[in-house]
């Protein structure tokens, strides 16, 4: 115990945040905070790809961290965008508002 | 040390991970947010992800995060929404249930392969072939994960072209407005609904 991390810590604490993240989304309404909850994930996953990089020695786990910072940032770019454009409309617009779309 | 910073870092990360969940204010979500996000980077470092963790803070910390303390500023959002209130009866066990079902299914898949990973030992592109990690990361990257590399540019081209089509108002609104014939009413959305339901 006193002795070096085992990764598998790592890996039960990145499952535990995205567990955290998941019912988070499930759980609140407010879209911009989803959106949070989306991000907490995506950190937990590349939380995963890091350790299991460091586990197998293999720098292709850290390779695709970047590409997940760099889809993370496009998301967040047209995610907002789309929320700014729906709450511009209607201020106090939540998830629940999906609903009008059944007609 | 590193079982000290870990579960330091670590409880950061979850405290963070929480407050974005619970706190009714979005402000307070954000700024929660941004304590995982460093507690992250912290176990970055620790297993030696030093350009990793950098990048982390800076693009995570400086700039997403910013741009939803921006979006929350800009749109008035700002104020408290009520958490008493379950819209559906029964969601928040059923969501506890799901979530901790997602925490148990990777533990439980770690635990039966005796907390190790299984897969090969890396042969190509190893991590400590000497050097620093950001130059096995870069000599990966712009050789074996070239055209995923390439892929990228092409989706942050569409992601800002996407923002500003977002961002930009319709030109025939505009015109409208111009010859006054477009009035903006608030409620206006509303009496629509009101007539259609």
């Amino acid at each position: 115990m006193i002795a070096a991390v085992e990764p598998a810590w790592y890996l039960v604490l990145a499952s535990l945040v995205f567990a955290i993240g998941a019912t988070g989304l499930l759980v609140r309404r407010n879209p911009l905070v989803m959106f949070m909850c989306v991000e907490l994930m995506l950190n937990a996953v590349t939380l995963t790809f890091v350790t299991f990089s460091r586990m197998l020695n293999d720098v292709g786990g850290q390779a695709v961290v970047v590409f997940v910072l760099v889809v993370a940032a496009a998301e967040v770019v047209v995610g907002l965008g789309i929320i700014v454009a729906i709450l511009r409309k209607r201020p106090a617009a939540t998830a629940d508002d999906l609903s009008l779309l059944k007609g | 040390m590193e079982t000290f910073i870990f579960l330091v870092a670590g409880a950061i990360c979850i405290i963070g991970a929480l407050g974005v969940v619970v706190s009714s204010n979005p402000v307070h979500s954000a700024l929660s947010l941004v304590a995982t996000l460093f507690g992250v980077a912290v176990l970055f470092v620790a297993q030696e992800a030093n350009f990793l963790a950098a990048v982390q803070v800076i693009v995570y910390a400086g700039a997403i995060v910013v741009l939803f303390l921006f979006v929350i500023m800009l749109l008035g959002v700002d104020r408290a929404e009520s958490l008493e209130v379950e819209p559906i009866v029964g969601q928040r066990l059923a969501a506890l249930i799901v979530g901790v079902a997602v925490f148990a299914l990777p533990v439980a898949a770690l635990a039966s392969t005796g907390w190790e990973a299984t897969g090969a030992m890396a042969n190509l592109g190893r991590l400590t072939d000497g050097g620093p990690d950001i130059e096995a990361l870069g000599e990966v990257v712009f050789t074996r994960y070239l055209l995923a590399f390439e892929v990228t540019s092409v989706l942050l081209v569409i992601a800002v072209v996407g923002a500003v089509l977002l961002a930009k108002k319709s030109p025939v609104r505009d015109e409208l407005e111009i010859e006054g014939l477009y009035e903006p009413e608030p409620g206006s959305d509303d009496a629509n609904e009101e007539a259609t339901s």
